[in-house]
């Protein structure tokens, strides 16, 4: 009997508490679908790889690599940049799809040397002479390299079968003959050599039918990819913690401090942008921490990177704290803002890249992320740190995170009259 | 701090004030003199708290006019010349006292040695110098209260309003507030005082304004508010064993009242008394006690209202 008595006031108590309500069946409900989403559960829709293909050679064999990796439907293949203004642009050369690694449009670039096409596939022990294709990294991306690299080798063998048999016919005539004295040293020779090396397929430029060479054009110091997740998990909490801080308002609200300061010379507005400069500088503070752990602990690379840094940090933190003070002005009590903050805050975290890089979504949900605080302030805080990119490549991040900032400042001010008069 | 003219400390002039259906100021109409400490008397819900954040520009009237020393409400002028004691503690409980009444002082305008003169006025004014570097968490109930007061006076005002500032205080704390209280009336500060205690209107105030409903029912000092209501008339008090039905309506016909079991009347001359318990003893009740006593603001209120002041 108590037991049902018992049960019957929470049920009572969780009925007229939205707030818990809502962190009980939407949350869940949303974070099962974003992820079914991501992970292609539903939508059915895995990522393309994007990839940069450069022909130097201009051969027959390398058109028909190029063409052959153009029909694979899991790689989008791109020769040239997209038109700008409805202009053609010229087609990539090495150095600018290793610039478009490094600006981050995409992770993975393959260039065809001149004189690939007279061997484009080899058979036996590696010929350092042989122009080799290079495969150009970004290392944030650890699948797409491999899944290219692969790929390369199966359109080798799918899409240029009749080179496929010259190659093993000069093979055949290089190593076989008519097994003189010399030819059956020359086939043991290559046989031995295979034998002795059984991860010769494996090893870069080694024993692949195309003989491919990696270079890492983004990431080469693996420390810095902490602050990946410097960024990715500090964006988030600093989310908290704004919407937090700015929970004051409520509290102030509710114990008539707000009334008492609003009867002085303090106006809604001044008071707004205090506690704006308040939860920046606090959030600002945050992200100092959270690097210099990173330089401490894990060796990340903080001093060479102050200036990015400092603008990065000030803008996420202006953005977030105006972020805070909308959530704070649209709720009423600080436990609706505890359930608010909570639900927007991770749904905005999972798909701004928080939790996961956004590069593994699929293409729509990483459109969907540059709706977020996260995704921007990631995306700079990458391009500082991981590409090593000059301050004033930060100007997209800057504008949208400032941008960002004046909106939700705006509207939290709207909806903060409530407040001012009755 | 901007000049205030020499118009009457407050004006207030046929002031509406409406919540959806609910009326809780109905064309209130008061002026306060020089000086003057003004109770504002009424129960909870009665329109005084929204009169109070009329003044201080925290809810927009519908109609009617204040005026601050001649400047409007609203204006720059009227909020130097007004402090405001919310009911509520307003005030930050994780900051010391003193870093409270910083806080407040840095709201009013005040910096440097005038807002260090300040906090210590107003902290030896509250009696809480040696509390200064206390969280206001960790003080007492009417410790609290008393800060809250302070606070309030921070910007040296000359006119403050104090909405209720013993609620929730025990009797020794409260005759403390009234101490402090009366230290700034005799000052020449004008104060308005809202209660719904009589004590504190008749131990504090020059005049009182009944309100209920949004209405001032009646208006002055209180020897004026009781000789308007009942004249030279006094109040007697009859309680009868076994009051029923039957003993409220021989109360009704013989033009009193049934208050909390007990019959009120009001006579003109104390003889009357013998009349009214031969009365009494002919309808068959029997008189367990009676009490004669002059009216007071209490007296007032039932008259006028015909409810309690703490319904």
């Amino acid at each position: 009997m108590m037991i049902l008595a018992i049960f019957r006031t929470a049920m009572m108590a969780l009925r007229r508490d939205r707030g818990a309500l809502a962190l009980s069946f939407v949350l869940p409900v949303v974070f099962f679908s974003i992820f079914a989403v991501i992970f292609g559960g539903r939508a059915n829709s895995t990522p393309k790889v994007k990839v940069i293909v450069v022909d130097e050679d201009h051969s027959r064999a390398s058109g028909r690599l190029v063409k052959g990796l153009g029909g694979e439907g899991s790689l989008s293949v791109k020769t040239r940049p997209a038109p700008v203004k409805g202009a053609e642009q010229s087609d990539y050369t090495a150095a600018s799809a290793e610039a478009a690694i490094k600006d981050g449009s995409v992770s993975v670039a393959l260039v065809i040397p001149k004189g690939f096409g007279e061997h484009p596939i080899s058979f036996g022990p590696p010929d350092a002479s042989r122009p080799t294709i290079q495969l150009l990294k970004d290392s944030s991306d650890p699948i797409a390299p491999q899944m290219v690299e692969g790929l390369l080798q199966k359109v080798g063998m799918t899409s240029m079968p009749d080179v496929m048999a010259e190659e093993g016919s000069k093979s055949l005539e290089q190593f076989a003959g008519n097994l003189t004295k010399e030819q059956r040293e020359r086939l043991d020779e290559g046989l031995r050599y295979l034998r002795e090396h059984p991860d010769a397929g494996s090893a870069a430029g080694g024993g692949e039918l195309i003989p491919v060479t990696s270079r890492v054009v983004v990431g080469q110091n693996h420390e810095d990819m902490v602050s990946f997740y410097a960024a990715a998990i500090g964006v988030m909490f600093l989310l908290f913690t704004a919407s937090g801080a700015a929970g004051a308002l409520l509290d102030e609200a509710e114990s008539g401090t707000l009334d008492r300061v609003l009867s002085s010379h303090v106006t809604m507005t001044s008071l707004m942008l205090g506690k704006v400069a308040y939860n920046s500088v606090l959030a600002f503070t945050q992200l100092v921490v959270m690097f210099l752990w990173g330089w401490a602990v894990f060796k990340l690379d903080f001093w060479t990177h102050i200036p990015g840094f400092i603008v990065m940090g000030v803008c996420t933190a202006v953005a977030v704290a105006a972020f805070g003070m909308l959530l704070a002005s649209i709720c009423t009590t600080r436990a609706q803002l505890g359930a608010l903050s909570t639900l927007v805050i991770l749904i905005m975290s999972s798909i701004g890249g928080s939790m996961f890089p956004r590069f593994l979504m699929p293409e729509a949900m990483q459109k969907a992320g540059l709706l977020t605080i996260n995704a921007w302030a990631i995306d700079g805080f990458t391009k500082i740190f991981w590409r090593d990119e000059p301050i004033s490549h930060l100007w997209p991040q800057v504008l949208v995170l400032l941008g960002i900032a004046v909106v939700l400042f705006a509207i939290a001010r709207r909806v903060a009259r409530r407040w001012e008069f009755a | 701090m901007a000049p205030v003219s020499s118009s009457a400390p407050l004006c207030i002039d046929a002031l509406v004030k409406r919540f959806g259906q609910v009326t809780a100021v109905d064309g209130i109409s008061i002026e306060l003199r020089a000086g003057e400490c003004l109770g504002l008397l009424g129960p909870n819900g009665a329109g005084k708290s929204t009169l109070i954040r009329c003044i201080v520009g925290r809810v927009i009237p519908d109609a009617g006019t204040i005026t601050v020393f001649g400047a409007p409400a609203d204006s720059a002028a009227a909020r130097d010349a007004l402090g405001w004691i919310p009911q509520e503690l307003a005030l930050y409980p994780r900051l010391t006292c003193r870093e409270n009444l910083q806080a407040f002082g840095r709201y009013h305008g005040l910096s440097g040695a005038a807002l260090h003169q300040a906090v210590e006025r107003c902290l030896a004014w509250a009696t809480l110098t040696d509390r200064a570097g206390d969280l206001v968490k960790n003080l007492s109930g009417g410790m609290k209260r008393r800060l809250n007061m302070a606070a309030g006076l921070i910007h040296q005002p000359k006119l403050i309003l104090m909405d209720e500032p013993t609620v929730g205080v025990d009797p020794q704390s409260r005759n403390h507030i009234f101490e402090m209280i009366e230290k700034v009336r005799d000052e020449g500060t004008s104060i308005i005082y809202t209660t719904h205690y009589m004590e504190e209107a008749e131990r504090l105030c020059d005049r009182v304004a009944i309100i209920d409903h949004g209405r001032v029912m009646s208006l002055g000092t209180n020897a004026e508010l009781v000789q308007n209501a009942f004249g030279q008339r006094s109040q007697v008090t009859a309680r009868f064993a076994g009051a029923g039905e039957r003993v409220a309506a021989w109360v009704a016909g013989r033009g009193g009242r049934s208050v909390n079991g007990s019959a009120e009347f009001t006579i003109d001359r104390p003889s009357e008394i013998a009349t009214l318990l031969d009365e009494a003893t002919r309808a068959g009740f029997e008189l367990v006690d009676v009490a004669l006593r002059k009216p007071n603001l209490e007296s007032v209120f039932l008259h006028l209202t015909g409810r309690e002041l703490r319904d």
